[in-house]
């Protein structure tokens, strides 16, 4: 089967506009990223169906040599409703972050790596706490041991 | 024998409860348990030690071979009678060691019942796997009781330490076991020991499961977690680490030892190890000021001795060594429960802070004295017993090996008297200031567990030709003569001048204290693997800290950027590899497409670059309606449709939410960033583009597609692609519309900060200032079309839209519902229905506000979601209960007039669960998004002193 020239480019602008936007920091374009992913990924499945046929239902003088493949179709039209699912997820995500922060203009921005230091900061932290747990239990350990100079003293 | 473990985890779930309303006495209750399984085992006793085992099993994982078999043999049933009747005692002991108000002392209870249980599953399961799970079990059951006070680090610490360790070994084991398992090729521990696995394959598993025995029975380089598991309280620290779990390892060595003594491997470890820790044990027992550090380390001193003896492969080592493993049961037992008892009315453990306890606490000193007598070996006690029995065995045995092992038992057993009589003499004499330790009175109930435990010790030595069968039908069946018996008194023999030596040996450090402290100090830590257990964890903690803050430093464009970088390298080193390129390539498929193409191009590239959210969102709308012609004049009538109607309601979503949102998107990302994002950008488009390429040109197999036909005719359905989703792949779609349902749930409780159940607000929930008067409005005749148009305010009205929604609201319901039901045969099915439907909310929504939306869909969203799932659920199950499988199809055909043949499924019913569900995520979407978010909004509003997050930041 021969593939589209046509559909072939329209994917890889979609895909490539889509990770484009999706690599920036704003929830927003994130979205915005997943959609044109979403669509260029339909398309994709859609390629594989190769040279489109009539529609895939059995009707009166149909032949069901000249349909098209029902079965990328299938995909996609889960996808596609998966996809609005998903699509108002993040929109409910966005707003409740930006809503409950409060943040105007910046309310939809991911963590960067200054935020990651923090948090790598805090691992240190739980890792700091459990070393002295450690040393706790040594320490009892050691203070049961006899040293000679007090057995001269007694 | 699974019935006393099943009792065992049923009774330790209620006992927190119990515990609420019994104190501390829950303790005499739940001991009642154990007391049970070790009186049914003693009826066992006798039919058991008779030659024949008890035997029960149960089918678990055929599959892989695994069963619930449990064998109760001469041997298990000995460790199991040590476990339960050791375990009663104890939780008797805890009925007064503890108080009333002891915190978390329901949990304690519980897990230390538990345990009991699972120490007995341990030793009786015969399935290796089984086992395993136990032992794991056990590791799990000895961490939280260590851990038992929470809120000390030291506790927190010692725990830690116990399970890393154990787990650690528990796993090599688990590897030994595998290959094991693969070389026996069954699960079963009899079945191996029976025809044992040879080669180099055994040699190696053998070493891992031994790694794992002497990790569990604390022997050198391991034992380090031993003393710091004194932390537990002293209750645990009896029976988990003196009488029953460090056991664990001495009993796999003893279950091994007639199967695999004789590998390459085993004297190695066994001997040397066990040799070397109970010398190690005893030098650093010797040097304690804390009696339950003593103890602890006197512990580990004698766990090496017992894997030495057991170990040894001799039948009259194997006989001496399970008599001495019963011993040590008893006297470490009632060691532990009196230092508990000395804790307690002394308030300390340090014997420089003890004195003149043994002429105030004569019964506990007596007690002691006959539990330490027979730890050092000192007649007529089951100790000396045993470790006449042992030497005679070495002795016997002339090999190199005898000779290392009578070496090392002589000199440990010097050291086990020394240290001994460092215990007996620290607790109960005076010191020689004359001082008298306060002391507070305990109970007389307090001394009945380790009284009883202590007595044992001395009635067996008498008796002991009478319990000596329970151990030798386990040794018999090691190699070796089998005449000789276990006796108090066996006439001058050898052995009996190596105990007379051991004794005056064992004096000697005694008086030479001074001499002793020196040689302690010179020699510091011998083996002192605690220290290098903390500097392997804690490297390991600062390594994987260095790691993480490494990799995870770029916050999520930086994980999505990686992501794309490994799948553009990986997926693009594929197509550099691949040899399979189609011959050909069509420019399109015909005329229309490029130009719909070229529309949807700029449309995503404009997306990419637009800094306003609404001309984003608009713009990736025209690719998606673009979508929906290269769909429909590709063949895809169905795709076109349901396509057409997400873009709608995706497009409506976008703007619910941004009109709350600053119009512009926040953009901070430097030019740099923004070069490297176009490179893997247009890396990815093009990697897909070939892909896409590659893919279609490599089909060389007949597409599944041509059977497809065929089928869908079966199912009674023209549209193959609805008989796809609601049929042939209705597994599929199940599972979409429970993600579906968890999208709708997810959304409400996003945005609804309490309670999101319910419906949308109705009309009469409004309050009376928004409803506005129809006085107020310019035109007092104005027709009311929408039911809350008056809860609008004039401005935001549009009486042609209201006029649009009320015409068209209905029919769009009734075609919605027809598309549904055509579904099978024509466009349409369940997602497009329930779509339109889901659209129509929307207008009115949009055209009357949030009460329209209430008026006009007076539903519980989650009652439709749920009864959405249950229809299609339920046509999952139903078939099930006539004996059919999971989703057959079942059809009823009508003759009906002006519609035709109408053939209701149950494929049908499946369609109208999907139909509700999707409803109900678009009615929870506008609910949440739509009315909720206007709420907020308002209410916001209404407050002026509220800080005004939409003013935007430029």
């Amino acid at each position: 089967m021969n593939a589209s020239l046509t559909l072939l480019v329209l994917c890889a602008v979609m895909f490539g506009s889509g990770v484009y936007v999706m690599l920036e920091r704003s929830l927003t374009r994130v979205l915005i990223g997943f959609l044109l992913v979403g669509n260029a990924v339909n398309i994709l499945i859609f390629i594989m169906s190769g040279a489109p046929g009539l529609g895939p239902i059995l009707g009166a003088g149909v032949d069901p040599d000249d349909i098209s493949d029902p079965l990328p179709q299938a995909f996609i039209l889960t996808a596609i409703v998966i996809n609005l699912g998903v699509t108002a997820f993040m929109l409910a995500l966005i707003y409740r972050s930006w809503w409950l922060a409060q943040l105007g203009d910046e309310g939809d921005l991911v963590d960067d790596e200054s935020d990651d230091e923090i948090e790598a900061g805090r691992a240190a932290d739980i890792v700091r706490s459990a070393a002295q747990d450690d040393d706790a239990i040594q320490q009892i350990i050691d203070a049961s041991d006899e040293e000679p100079e007090e057995v001269e003293h007694r | 024998m699974i019935a006393s473990l099943a009792g065992f985890a049923v009774i330790s779930l209620v006992t927190p409860l119990l515990t609420r309303w019994l104190g501390r006495n829950v303790f005499f209750l739940i001991a009642a348990l154990p007391v049970a399984v070790f009186v049914v085992l003693l009826c066992w006793m006798p039919g058991i030690l008779g030659g024949t085992p008890l035997v029960e099993r149960l089918r678990w994982i055929p599959a892989l071979g695994i069963e619930l078999s449990f064998r109760l043999d001469a041997l298990a049933l000995l460790l199991s009678l040590v476990i339960t009747g050791v375990g009663a005692l104890v939780l008797f002991y805890c009925a007064r060691y503890f108080r009333d108000d002891e915190p978390a002392l329901g949990r304690f209870a519980a897990l230390l019942l538990l345990f009991a249980g699972v120490m007995f599953g341990l030793v009786t399961a015969d399935d290796v796997f089984v086992m395993f799970t136990f032992w794991e079990a056990t590791s799990v059951l000895s961490y939280l009781l260590i851990g038992h006070y929470t809120g000390r680090k030291e506790s927190r610490g010692a725990a830690l330490q116990a399970l890393t360790v154990t787990t650690f070994g528990g796993l090599a084991m688990l590897v030994g076991l595998v290959i094991l398992t693969v070389g026996a090729g069954t699960t079963s521990l009899t079945a191996m020991i029976a025809h044992p696995v040879t080669g180099a394959a055994a040699e190696w598993a053998i070493a891992l499961i031994l790694i794992g025995a002497i990790s569990k029975s604390a022997l050198v380089p391991f034992h380090f977690w031993l003393p710091a598991a004194m932390a537990a309280p002293t209750p645990v620290s009896a029976y988990l680490h003196a009488a029953a779990m460090v056991k664990a390892g001495v009993y796999l060595v003893a279950v091994l030892a007639p199967g695999y003594a004789d590998t390459a491997v085993w004297h190695p470890i066994v001997i040397v190890l066990g040799g070397f820790t109970m010398l190690v044990g005893g030098w650093r027992a010797l040097r304690q000021y804390d009696l339950k550090l003593l103890l602890a380390y006197g512990t580990v001193s004698q766990l090496g001795f017992l894997v030495l003896v057991v170990g040894f492969g001799t039948r009259d080592a194997a006989l001496a060594g399970v008599c001495l493993l019963l011993a040590h049961a008893l006297f470490k037992a009632t060691l532990f429960l009196v230092v508990g008892i000395i804790d307690h009315s002394a308030g300390t453990r340090d014997w420089r802070k003890l004195s003149g306890l043994g002429r105030r606490m004569p019964v506990v000193a007596v007690i002691a004295g006959l539990a330490a007598a027979s730890m050092a070996g000192l007649p007529p006690l089951l100790g000396f017993v045993a470790k006449e029995g042992v030497f005679t065995a070495f002795l016997e045995s002339h090999d190199g090996w005898g000779t290392v092992a009578v070496i090392a038992a002589v000199a440990g057993s010097v050291l086990t008297v020394a240290y001994t009589a460092r215990f007996f003499w620290g607790a109960f004499f005076t010191r020689p200031d004359g001082s008298q330790t306060p002391l507070h009175r305990e109970g007389a109930l307090l001394a009945t567990a380790p009284a009883i435990l202590a007595a044992a010790g001395v009635v067996f030595a008498f008796a002991i030709s009478w319990i000596e069968p329970l151990f030798t039908p386990y040794a018999d069946t090691l190699p070796g003569r089998d005449e000789s018996h276990l006796a108090l008194w066996h006439g001058f023999e050898p052995a009996l001048a190596l105990s007379a030596m051991v004794f005056a040996l064992g004096a000697a450090p005694i008086a030479l204290r001074r001499g002793v402290a020196r040689a302690q100090a010179a020699v510091p830590h011998p083996i002192d693997s605690g220290r290098g257990y903390l500097r392997i964890v804690r490297s390991v903690d600062a390594f994987s800290a260095w790691l993480t803050t490494l990799i995870q430093r770029r916050g999520l464009p930086g994980y999505i950027t990686v992501i794309l970088i490994v799948f553009v390298g990986g997926v693009g080193s594929a197509i550099v590899g691949n040899r399979s390129w189609p011959a050909g390539i069509d420019l399109w498929h015909y005329p229309a497409q490029p130009f719909i193409a070229f529309a949807m191009i700029v449309a995503a590239v404009g997306a990419a670059l637009a800094t306003h959210r609404v001309t984003a969102v608009l713009l990736v709308g025209v690719t998606g309606y673009g979508l929906v012609l290269l769909f429909g004049m590709g063949g895809a009538p169905d795709l076109a449709l349901t396509q057409a109607l997400v873009e709608t309601l995706t497009i409506v979503v976008f703007v619910l939410v941004l009109r709350r949102l600053p119009k512009r998107m926040a953009q901070r990302n430097p030019p740099v960033k923004r070069a490297l994002r176009a490179v893997i950008g247009i890396a990815a488009g093009v990697l897909m583009a070939l892909v896409g390429f590659i893919a279609l040109g490599a089909r060389i197999q007949p597409t599944i597609a041509d059977g497809l036909p065929a089928l869908s005719l079966e199912a009674h359905g023209k549209n193959i692609v609805n008989v796809m989703l609601v049929d042939i792949r209705a597994w599929d779609t199940l599972g979409e519309i429970s993600v579906l349902v968890a999208v709708a749930t997810g959304i409400a409780s996003l945005v609804f900060i309490t309670g999101r159940t319910g419906s949308a607000p109705r009309l009469s929930d409004a309050p009376g200032d928004h409803v506005r008067p129809a006085a107020h409005e310019t035109s007092t005749s104005r027709p009311q079309w929408l039911m809350a148009g008056r809860t609008l305010a004039p401005s935001s009205r549009s009486i042609l839209i209201e006029v649009l929604v009320r015409l068209l609201f209905h029919p769009a319901i009734v075609v919605s519902i027809f598309l549904l039901f055509v579904g099978h045969n024509a466009p349409g099915g369940g997602f497009a229905g329930g779509l339109l439907a889901g659209l129509a909310l929307v207008f009115r929504y949009l055209a009357g506000g949030r009460y329209e939306l209430g008026e006009a869909a007076p539903v519980d969203a989650g009652r439709l979601l749920g009864t959405g799932l249950l229809i299609a659920a339920g046509t999952a199950t139903l078939p099930l209960f006539f004996g059919m499988t999971a989703f057959q199809s079942t059809w009823f055909e009508a003759d009906i007039p002006l519609i035709g043949t109408l053939s209701i499924g149950t494929s049908t019913l499946f369609d109208i669960g999907v139909y509700l569900v999707v409803v109900g995520l678009v009615l929870d979407i506008l609910r949440s998004l739509g009315a909720e978010v206007d709420r907020q909004q308002e209410e916001e509003a209404s407050e002026p002193d509220a800080a005004e997050p939409e003013v935007a930041r430029t």
